[in-house]
């Protein structure tokens, strides 16, 4: 509960940041922040006590073994090569802002629109 | 489980650092952080894919990040946001937390997850795929479409910043009539 909750903190600050920061560099920051609180929050829904991690043993026993939900992480991996994909696209996009008006700040570039 | 609450915080501590810093190389490097404390979670969590892959990734787009702010010179950060604005992020952020205490006391508590989807995986994996780690069974098996569906969205990705990053100028295409001319 106590961690769900620190989850969700992390995640507000990145909206926070992605919302009231000027600077376009601070918005993707802000995003990939609450990118990372959303990762976060699956592994955690995962985690299982005394579990093991999702590798089944040699030997087979008798009974499925004890693991911590493997489903999560299949969804994250996917979730984490994503978001990497989707940063450099804003990064990508945020230079070519830069080029175009010699400024990170939006509210200078919305002042300069024609 | 204090190592979780203690990476918890210093991932806060860093999320703060990085929204709030003026400088942007430090804000990069403090967003650093914040994904190396990911994969040290996934670690401690019992997640050694999620771990091993956040931390290829994090270390990438630090990389990416680094590029974007180190080509300028050490741009300074604009950070004008209104008193107004900090009362109004902080209203909403407290009722944010107040509907998320109602909501995280519905779903299972940490360390005790529903696993009724996962049951069948865990126990007919093996002989379904012949994969030893589920996670890649999942990946590569059970959801392949998914793992496609990523790979299309990877591909539309770049294909984006290959269509923004690119030199500006069509004078190529302009020059290669005038040679036809000739």
């Amino acid at each position: 509960m106590i961690a769900y909750m620190l989850c969700l903190v992390l995640f507000c600050l990145g909206v926070y940041g992605a919302l009231a920061k000027r600077n376009v560099i601070k918005i993707v920051l802000g995003l990939a922040i609450a990118e990372c609180a959303v990762n976060l929050m699956f592994v955690l829904i995962a985690y299982r006590v005394h579990g093991s991690a999702p590798i089944l043993p040699r030997v087979a026993e008798g009974g499925a073994p004890v693991m911590v939900d493997p489903l999560p992480h299949a969804l994250v991996l996917t979730a984490i090569v994503i978001g990497l994909a989707t940063t450099a696209l804003m990064v990508a996009l945020a230079m070519r802002i830069y080029q175009q008006y010699g400024t990170y700040d939006i509210s200078e570039i919305r002042e300069l629109k024609g | 489980m204090i190592a979780l609450y203690t990476i918890l915080v210093v991932m806060i501590i860093g999320a703060v650092i990085a929204i709030e810093a003026r400088d942007l190389l430090s804000a990069v490097i403090a967003v650093g952080t914040v994904g190396l404390g990911l994969s040290l979670a996934a670690l401690v969590a019992k997640a050694p894919d999620v771990a091993i892959t956040q931390l290829v990734v994090e270390i990438i787009s630090v990389v990416i990040l680094i590029r974007a702010t180190i080509r300028i010179g050490l741009p300074r950060s604009t950070h004008g946001s209104t008193p107004l604005l900090g009362v109004v992020a902080l209203v909403f952020g407290i009722a944010v937390l107040v509907v998320g205490a109602r909501v995280f006391s519905e779903i299972p508590p940490l360390g005790a997850p529903h696993m009724r989807v996962s049951e069948t995986y865990v126990a007919e994996g093996l002989e379904d795929t012949g994969a030893v780690n589920v996670v890649s069974a999942i990946l590569l098996d059970f959801r392949g479409y998914d793992t496609l569906g990523e790979a299309t969205v990877l591909f539309a990705a770049v294909m984006g910043v290959l269509a923004v990053a690119r030199p500006v100028g069509r004078r190529k295409t302009r020059t290669e009539p005038n040679h036809a001319n000739k």
